[in-house]
């Protein structure tokens, strides 16, 4: 088969622009062929090179003292956690994938990410996702095609990763239109591993022998990278062989192959082939050690005969790694494959020539200077332009909002609400205690796990961790979207006990090449970037996924954080349930934001919901006046006064009373209920009922107390220059709130009724 | 006492075995690799959780072939004892170790959860601790654990008390709602005739630490090691809500 002639058409069809197509011929000194302008297009894609995002990328914090691998170095960062131990996590999106063909696209987006993450020595502990799709409710031909994408993809993320034995403890899931025909799927994992075993991701060593391990090549995932980086179309289906199969089966070998290679010292440099498959790991491996690899495709175990270079280059068939070994050591790795069943070849060795130099029957079809073709992808400073429906989303006033009548209906309303609702349907599917270190089951405002660093009963550590961000506040305003995706990630991980560490952000937004979007990107990431310095929390790393439209339009800007804190001791784990009856509930931070003209209903789930309006500014964030909250409770968890503490989000005051209320979960069709008795009328003269009950103030953590430590507890708190009142008790079989005048009382059965069974009854 | 707990690949609760087994009862445990054929001397054999050979075909159905079970057979037959959890009891019962089938759950769906189980009978060395009818509260993780044997084949099960767990309701009442998977007769474990045979598809590893938000599984290690060695109970195990 002879390859085709470049025409323009075909450079286009390659997503590669007439400047690009001038540049690589720079890089070159000549006109690439065939096979390298392929190679070209998947590592010069967004995909793998960043280069829009770069710019904005480069603002956000990425140093402090815990980094031992900062952002970007490797396949994923690397966080000490003390006494020798570290952790690396990154999150990763898979949308494209996902929103053609659910099932694999899900599964190979977490099949991904957890080679990331053992590539650097780490073992994985733990699987989160974050995952966005249009609405569920009702049964038209939208809805069912909404259903069928988000069972699609829950089914893969569950195939995927209870095969492999990584618990999948926890994330989120929104529904919105803005996501209909391009859902989101982020899928983050973390793993642990001591300091000396951090792996690198470089080819050393002259002579080095390159081998390839894991199943054969073959045509499916042909540059996948590429499609990821283009908007999605009507015709988009027909990309369906740009989605790779994935065999969790197949992961798992590779991963307790992988890891037991590196306890040896015979691997030199390793790294998974994602993205652009044999063409990154064997570029990229090459640039950052500054050395040259030479490879022989005959050499590639091939899964189907006539495939051509290209192919072979592109290809993103599943499961397979690049490991650079030890000259004179092959027997000893050799013995590791074998052991595990896996297949295997030396494909080529280090060279110093800093060319990746691709032979095909030993002649060459592909010469690149590796750290050329790694690094050198264009850096684009698009342009950025104040969106134009900002005019008539800010012309919204809060007075446009019909006062509130009947509270009564409207809490089971948003219980019931799938974006609020208990997503036990999603991860009753997912194992989530495989490895016995799931001690907060997903349910609570955060996951956590025990290390099992020694054996008991000497003393563990722990780990809380979240993902977080309300794409409506993003669209809304960008900045504020941004910062509070982080402030509240951090507060989750607060009202768990645990102190922030460290951060991973997935960046969904549509095409950047629009000015109105890139200027979402810009301040999302300003709001991001503000935060994590405030919480000195850095981002160890993370993923852009850009060209998020379907024909309807680009999704909500969606810049997921994903947050991870240490826990020093188990008695300072908290959930977010009441405990026990006649406790006190505290308010910590002030029930309405009097400073934000929309008093927290911007932007709101009750707003969405109830009144189908998605406009006015989202809640304020002082990202001060946060830090002072989260740093004074965090106080009082650790000092053990606090039963249990909830992050007041979506829904506003009166949803997380109902959910502490209601979201404790002992076992199968078992609940373990509990009212409550809360007295709002301190805060309601002069403001409205529905931002005193549904507004989604930031800033506000609702605690309950032992009733002898109730009034230390408040006074604490004020002394810490934070707000805080008593508000009512803990006890009886309802849930009552009173307002002023209003004054309602629901069955705490009835709504929690409506709320742990509200996706599973959508989705029968 | 000697455990050995086999490792398929693909198994993935074997970490978990070794820790419960090891770490927390403070046993001598060790591994075994599946191409093993000589397993030495043990007490009893671990068969743990996972997706053996990817479940490719049927579940177990592959481990079966597996070099090291002719030892495992050759242990059973001489009265040692076997413990099969999750995929464990999967490939017991492909095996012919065990009577019945594992089919997939009634959902059509993976799930993992907390359940409710009661021990059917105290006359096994993996429930001889048990307190009566006693329900522990355990996680399953399994998207094939439906429980399935012909209408005679459970008739003589139960007239040899082979039943060892059913799933219950949180008042230990054997309703269908109860159930996770939908086996016949809520059937949550069973033992063979000889009763040295245990499978079961709740986690018994996963409830053992009150860290874990509780040790009501500890029933079933420490019901084998009074069994073995005459060990008395170590833990006083509670029906907790979690943390």
């Amino acid at each position: 088969m002879t390859d085709p002639i470049i025409t323009p058409e075909i450079i286009a069809d390659h997503g590669i622009t007439p400047e690009e197509f001038e540049r690589i011929k720079g890089v070159l000194g000549r006109e690439p062929n065939f096979t390298e302008l392929g190679i070209f297009s998947v590592m010069w894609s967004e995909h793998c090179s960043y280069k829009n995002s770069k710019p904005v990328l480069k603002t956000f914090p990425t140093k402090g003292p815990q980094i031992l691998v900062g952002a970007g170095e490797e396949n994923a960062g690397v966080t000490d956690i003390g006494d020798g131990w570290a952790i690396s996590f990154k999150i990763e999106s898979h949308n494209h994938p996902s929103a053609v063909e659910p099932f694999q696209g899900a599964a190979t987006g977490v099949g991904g990410i957890l080679r990331d993450i053992f590539t650097m020595g780490a073992r994985p502990i733990l699987n989160m996702n974050s995952l966005r799709f249009g609405p569920i409710d009702g049964d038209d031909e939208t809805a069912r095609r909404n259903k069928r994408l988000f069972a699609g993809v829950v089914g893969g993320i569950a195939h995927y990763g209870n095969c492999v034995g990584v618990p999948t403890i926890g994330g989120e899931v929104y529904f919105d239109e803005s996501y209909e025909g391009n859902p989101l799927l982020n899928a983050l994992c973390l793993g642990l591993l001591r300091h000396e075993q951090i792996a690198r991701g470089a080819a050393k060593g002259t002579g080095n022998p390159v081998f390839y391990v894991g199943p054969a090549t073959g045509r499916d995932g042909l540059a996948g990278a590429a499609f990821a980086s283009r908007e999605l179309t009507e015709e988009s289906h027909e990309d369906r062989p740009a989605v790779q199969v994935g065999d969790p089966f197949m992961e798992k070998l590779v991963l307790e192959a992988v890891l037991e290679l590196l306890q040896t010292d015979a691997v030199v440099g390793i790294q998974d082939m994602g993205a652009a498959g044999l063409t990154c790991s064997t570029c990229e491996t090459a640039s950052r050690a500054g050395t040259g690899i030479e490879i022989d495709l005959a050499l590639v175990p091939q899964r189907e005969p006539g495939m051509t270079p290209y192919e072979i280059m592109l290809s993103e068939s599943q499961e397979r790694m690049l490991v650079i070994v030890q000259k004179g050591r092959e027997a000893e790795v050799q013995r590791i494959f074998d052991k595990w069943d896996l297949p295997s070849a030396e494909i080529g060795f280090v060279t110093d020539t800093g060319l990746m130099r691709v032979k095909n029957h030993g002649k060459v079809v592909a010469e690149i200077p590796a750290a050329k073709l790694a690094n050198d992808a264009p850096v684009y400073y698009r342009e950025a332009k104040e969106p134009s429906y900002f005019a008539k989303t800010r012309a919204w006033k809060i007075s446009d909002l019909p006062p509130l009548n009947d509270p009564q209906k409207v809490l089971p309303e948003l219980l019931a609400s799938p974006s609020v609702a208990s997503k036990n349907w999603v991860y009753r599917q997912y194992d989530h205690m495989v490895q016995t270190r799931t001690v907060v089951c997903p349910g609570s405002d955060a996951a956590v796990v025990r290390l099992k660093l020694s054996s008991p009963p000497a003393k563990d550590r722990y780990l809380a961790i979240t993902t977080d961000c309300n794409g409506t506040y993003c669209y809304l305003d960008p900045y504020t979207g941004g910062a509070i995706a982080v402030a509240e990630a951090c507060r989750n991980i607060v009202c768990s006990g645990g102190r922030p560490l460290a951060a991973t952000d997935n960046l969904n937004f549509g095409n950047p090449m629009k000015p109105e979007i890139f200027f979402q990107v810009l301040k999302a990431a300003e709001g991001i970037s503000k935060a994590c310095r405030t919480f000195k929390t850095p981002i160890t790393g993370g993923n852009v996924s850009f060209y998020n439209e379907s024909p309807t339009g680009a999704i909500d800007p969606t810049p997921v954080i994903g947050m991870v804190g240490i826990i020093d001791d188990i008695a300072h784990i908290t959930t977010q349930w009441f405990k026990n009856h006649g406790d006190v509930i505290i308010l910590a931070g002030n029930a309405v934001d009097t400073a934000d003209p929309y008093l927290g209903l911007g932007g709101s789930e009750y707003a969405k919901r109830l009144h189908h309006v998605k406009a006015g500014l989202p809640p304020r964030i002082d990202l001060p006046t946060e830090k002072k909250l989260q740093d004074a409770v965090l106080a009082l968890i650790r000092d053990g006064k606090i039963k249990s503490a909830h992050d007041c989000s979506e829904g506003g005051l009166a949803v997380t009373l109902a959910e502490c209320c209601i979201s404790k979960h002992p076992g199968r069709n078992t609940s373990a209920l509990i009212g409550a008795k809360a007295d709002l009328s301190a805060f309601a003269s002069g403001t409205r009922l529905d931002a005193l009950l549904f507004g989604e103030a930031q800033s506000r953590i609702v605690l309950s107390v032992a009733k002898e430590n109730a009034d230390a507890v408040v006074a604490k708190l004020k002394s810490q220059g934070v707000p805080a009142a008593v508000i009512g008790t803990v006890g009886g079989a309802a849930l009552e709130i009173k307002a002023g005048k209003t004054a309602c009382k629901w069955s705490v059965a009835d709504l929690y009724d409506g709320w742990w069974y509200s996706i599973a009854r959508k989705m029968a | 006492m000697k455990f050995g707990i086999i490792q398929f690949p693909g198994s993935n609760c074997d970490l978990d075995k070794l820790w419960v087994l090891r770490d927390v009862l403070k046993q001598e445990a060790r591994y075994i690799w599946h191409k093993d054929t000589d397993i030495g001397d043990l007490d009893c054999i671990v068969v743990p959780g996972g997706f053996s050979y990817g479940d490719y075909l049927r579940t177990g159905a592959i481990a079966r072939f597996s070099p090291v079970m002719k030892a495992v057979a050759d242990h059973a037959a001489k009265g040692k004892l076997v413990i099969g959890i999750c995929n464990g009891f999967q490939i017991l019962c492909e095996a012919g170790l065990l009577p019945g089938a594992l089919l997939r759950n009634r959902s059509l769906q993976f799930r993992c959860e907390h359940v409710f189980i009661r021990i059917e009978t105290q006359k096994s060395p993996f429930t001889c601790l048990a307190c009566g009818n006693q329900i522990m509260r355990i996680p399953v993780a399994h998207g094939e654990g439906c429980y399935f044997a012909d209408p005679a084949t459970i008739a003589e099960m139960k007239k040899n008390n082979e039943i060892l767990f059913r799933y219950v309701d949180a008042r230990g009442r054997v309703v269908d709602t109860a159930s996770p998977n939908g086996s016949v007769e809520n059937i949550a474990g069973i033992c063979n005739k000889a009763r040295n045979v245990c499978g079961m598809m709740p986690h018994p590893e996963r409830a053992s630490e009150d860290e874990l938000g509780g040790a009501d599984g500890r029933i079933v290690w420490e019901s084998i090691l009074n069994h073995l060695g005459g060990v008395e109970r170590v833990h006083e195990s509670v029906l907790a809500g979690g943390r």
